[in-house]
């Protein structure tokens, strides 16, 4: 019964900390959660704290440390448990892991969301189209093969001659 | 040029993010922390490949030296995932999706440069041509190495030499380049990076990456 108790009672903390998390933005895409970018992987609290599991996204991503001290206070905020970060590398995280509201919610931003990844080794320069996030055309081209940040690339609609950014399939 | 700015910006800012992991690793092994191995070593305790530590030169230059390293990289990194060694396979199998899309963009502009005007080709073969001596050391293996490789911890390099080759080789032809000819660093005892023998150039890169926290040894940022 007793561990019982203790076990409900770090579930609704470990929900309290989800919660808390899905409202930390990513610093360089203010519009998408982390959570649904699929960079935090687990959250187990205990008694005296709660270990947060994080992947970055990319290894050089200069926005991890920023992301770390937001999920350090939120998570701290809503469960009163001092907090500690672990880094998962494996699996390596994917762009497969943004959940669909975080690419509508990009699209919805101008940025086009990621493509399937592609798994194999290649360098054969075959890609799918890119939806212009503008006005919804396939007639889009690159410009560039890295954007504002790691995680984009640069491309322009034929059709409505925008610019826009694309969340590269990773 | 600003999007190749930022390319370079970009690839650059993966590498150091990799290094970092893999220095983290070897400070939990070797106990001297992350910034004691950028800072505090002196160019021979660093065992890195010469390619790496030639000059920028020109925009032909950067770029054949970042394809003949993304081109070996991404094999090496592509074994060292399934190495024995869950950390090493852990860094290596997050490092190769990022260098797939550097390998793709350098050689891009391998073939856009070598095959485009008459001076981007000559720079482009010029580049080729100065820097393969350099990609010899990538496929020679040491003894201690060798144990390694047996362990099934690291990568066996000289494995890599012929699927190197064999996309340099197509890279080259499809950007109308002549594929040099061999000279001594591509010997089986061709010596340099990897036993800490460098270039004049590395003592430069390294001056500056180091003089801040060699200058001001307690500055925290």
């Amino acid at each position: 019964m007793a561990h019982d108790d203790r076990s409900a009672a770090a579930d609704a903390l470990a929900a309290a900390a989800w919660t808390a998390l899905g409202e930390v933005l990513d610093p360089e895409i203010p519009v998408v959660s982390i959570v649904e970018l699929g960079i935090v992987r687990d959250v187990a609290c205990g008694r005296d704290e709660c270990v947060v599991t994080l992947t970055p996204t990319y290894s050089g991503c200069p926005a991890t440390r920023v992301i770390e001290a937001e999920v350090r206070a939120a998570v701290s905020n809503a469960t009163d448990r001092a907090v500690r970060i672990e880094t998962a590398l494996a699996p390596a995280w994917s762009t497969d892991w943004i959940a669909p509201e975080g690419r509508r919610k990009l699209a919805a931003a101008g940025i086009a969301p990621p493509g399937e990844a592609r798994t194999a080794a290649s360098t054969v320069a075959l890609r799918e189209a890119i939806r212009c996030p503008h006005c919804g055309s396939l007639a889009t081209e690159e410009l560039a093969r890295f954007g504002s940040t790691a995680c984009k690339a640069q491309y322009r609609c034929r059709d409505c001659r925008e610019p826009f950014d694309y969340f590269k399939a990773h | 040029m600003l999007e190749e700015d930022i390319a370079s910006a970009n690839v650059g800012l993966d590498l150091l993010g990799q290094a970092r992991l893999w220095f983290a690793y070897a400070s939990e092994i070797d106990g001297r922390s992350e910034d004691r191995f950028a800072y505090f070593r002196e160019s021979h305790e660093f065992y890195n490949l010469l390619l790496v530590e030639q000059p920028n030169g020109n925009y032909a230059d950067t770029l054949a030296r970042q394809y003949l390293f993304d081109q070996w990289h991404v094999l090496l990194l592509a074994e060292l995932a399934t190495s024995r060694d869950t950390r090493i396979a852990g860094i290596a199998a997050k490092a190769q999706t990022e260098v797939r899309y550097h390998v793709e963009r350098s050689s891009r502009w391998v073939v856009r440069l070598g095959d485009g005007t008459d001076v981007s080709h000559a720079r482009m073969q010029a580049a080729i041509d100065a820097l393969w001596t350099y990609t010899g050391e990538m496929f020679v293996v040491d003894a201690g190495e060798r144990a390694l490789i047996e362990a099934g911890v690291a990568a066996d390099g000289e494995s890599l030499r012929a699927p190197w080759l064999v996309a340099v080789r197509q890279v080259l032809a499809e950007a109308t380049l002549v594929e040099p000819a061999d000279s001594w660093m591509q010997a089986a005892n061709g010596r340099g990076g990897r036993q800490g023998v460098h270039t004049e150039h590395l003592s430069r890169l390294l001056a500056e990456m180091q003089v801040l926290p060699r200058t001001h040894p307690d500055a925290r940022w």
